[in-house]
């Protein structure tokens, strides 16, 4: 198994390249995640200060 | 030409955002595990290689991550291009969202490859070399694009202005990649040849072509994902919005 | 359509001789940071040689998008590009007079300033008309994509910085054929295949360029 990992001495960067394709891997997925948490609760925020008022009217149009 | 009735419902961003919120935790899924499978193979399960013994192995994430760059950008184009000739928003929408990604493949595959260059090459960057050009101009290509995008604040102009942009990016990306290709036999410089892919040995061929598999359903599934925080974005004050909020859905 | 093309160009012309000043600004930008060169690098000739053609490429590349910002800013601002557009000359027409009016005015003078600077830098006078050939090939495609940049900035208020993003990554190829061939006719080869190549992409840059550019105009007076 050791020896599996250290990758006949080029450990590092066989690891490094594996590390930092995951590591955007992940951060695509935390990006993505965060936008449409960030865009809920901006729409919701939305709709709660803009209150009933003008949702009747979105309402009426469509 | 007459399309089918059911096309046009990929027009509508209720439609598409529920069925991309069905699609993604599948593909997730698919993707996580064919990249597992895949890496794990790779990493323990195929022999050194013969002449660059274990450092090979990133063939295994480095290609495909370049190829994931450069479908992006196809991707990209053509959605850009579709929504400003039918005004489709949803296009846009698709277009904006696989821009990152592919920027940050794109680069990954750039930081990856020159990871693999300096054991193999003896260094970090070879300015010769046509592919390591290519993919430098391909990520200065979206990073040009989202700058583009990010200077309007207007949506609607930006969308159309940066397709724009896209098109005539993807007609030039055939040049670029020409260009490059034969700058480097017209210099008759050193040619630096990686393992050809077309000649691989199955036993390497099978985690690799895995990896193809998982890395394209990684990229439609972070497209989807992305896609729907940009409907959320964009269709803010509609009625089925509003409806979806009040559910509590998320 | 042919009176259109040249109504439009002659009265970019004139209306660029009026401003005699602010031609000159790209011409002195390329003589400056040309001189800068020896300055930064080595006095060398031998030196100035191998790093000549290229240099004099991405100063000529960079003082060309000096230029850009009068392409449509001052037709937009007074209206006389919407009158353009509701005209019936077809739109693809009308830009690429506009087009040739800054490559005449702005460019030409840059390939005529670009054989004396290169003899400053020591290249060899049999390279010469290779190099004022390339010039000429590779910069009407680079006239569609400056004007390209510029149209695609049209709609912000400040367009300066991000039209070098725009437009300099889509010039690599110019820069390499037309350095290419350069070299090559300092090794005394055949410079025929670099040179076609660049003829092939004006070709290309004229035929569908003005057609993006005229799509991205009419987002940008909006």
């Amino acid at each position: 198994m050791r020896e599996a990992l250290s990758m006949g001495g080029h450990a590092a960067y066989v690891w490094t390249a594996y590390g930092i394709t995951l590591a955007v891997i992940i951060f695509n997925v935390w990006s993505a995640r965060r936008k449409l948490l960030n865009a809920l609760g901006e729409a919701r925020r939305a709709r709660e200060t803009e209150g009933p008022r003008s949702q009747p009217k979105v309402r009426q149009l469509s | 030409m007459k399309l089918p009735r059911w096309f046009h419902l990929f027009g509508s961003p209720p439609f598409v955002y529920r069925l991309a919120g069905i699609l993604s935790p599948w593909l997730g899924f698919l993707a996580c595990a064919l990249l597992l499978v895949g890496a794990y193979w790779g990493l323990f399960a195929t022999p050194a290689e013969a002449v660059q013994g274990e450092v090979y192995r990133i063939i295994y994430i480095h290609p495909q991550t370049a190829y994931v760059g450069m479908m992006a950008y196809v991707v990209m184009a053509i959605t850009a291009g579709i929504g400003y000739i039918w005004r489709i928003k949803l296009a846009h929408a698709v277009a904006v969202s696989a821009a990152p990604i592919g920027a940050s493949f794109t680069a990954c595959a750039l930081v990856s490859g020159s990871l693999w260059g300096r054991p193999t090459w003896g260094t970090y960057w070879e300015w010769g070399d046509p592919r390591i050009m290519f993919e430098t101009l391909l990520l200065f290509l979206f990073l040009s694009y989202l700058a583009l995008r990010a200077a309007f604040e207007d949506r609607d102009k930006a969308d159309r202005v940066s397709a724009i942009l896209a098109v005539v990016g993807v007609v030039n990306v055939p040049i670029i990649h020409y260009s490059v290709l034969w700058w480097n036999t017209l210099h008759q410089g050193p040619t630096i040849s990686k393992l050809d892919s077309p000649s691989m040995a199955t036993v390497y061929l099978i985690p690799f072509l895995i990896m193809v598999a998982g890395f394209t359903l990684c990229f439609y599934w972070l497209l989807l994902k992305r896609l729907r925080g940009e409907i959320v974005e964009r269709e803010r004050g509609t009625r089925w919005m509003q409806e979806l909020l009040q559910g509590g859905a998320p | 359509m042919k009176r259109a093309f040249f109504a439009v160009l002659t009265r970019d012309l004139k209306i660029a001789f009026r401003r005699v000043s602010e031609l000159a600004n790209p011409l002195l930008f390329f003589i400056i940071v040309a001189s800068l060169f020896p300055l930064a690098v080595s006095p060398d000739p031998e030196h100035l040689r191998s790093i000549g053609s290229g240099v004099l490429w991405v100063v000529a590349l960079l003082s060309s998008l000096l230029a850009l910002e009068g392409l449509f800013r001052a037709d937009a601002e007074d209206g006389s590009l919407e009158q353009l557009m509701l005209s019936p000359v077809p739109m693809g027409v009308a830009v690429l007079a506009k087009v040739a009016a800054h490559w005449l005015v702005t460019i030409v003078p840059l390939v005529v300033l670009t054989p004396m600077l290169a003899l400053s830098f020591s290249l060899p006078v049999g390279v010469l008309p290779v190099m004022a050939f390339a010039l000429l090939l590779a910069t009407p495609t680079l006239s569609v994509l400056v004007a390209l940049g510029a149209a695609l900035t049209l709609g912000l208020r400040r367009g300066g910085a991000i039209v070098g993003l725009l437009v300099l990554p889509l010039t690599a190829p110019l820069l390499i054929f037309g350095t290419r061939a350069i070299d090559l006719g300092l090794y005394g080869e055949s410079t025929a295949a670099p040179l076609y190549l660049l003829a092939a992409l004006a070709v290309l840059a004229l035929s569908l360029g003005p057609i993006a550019i005229a799509a991205a105009l009419r987002v940008g007076v909006e």
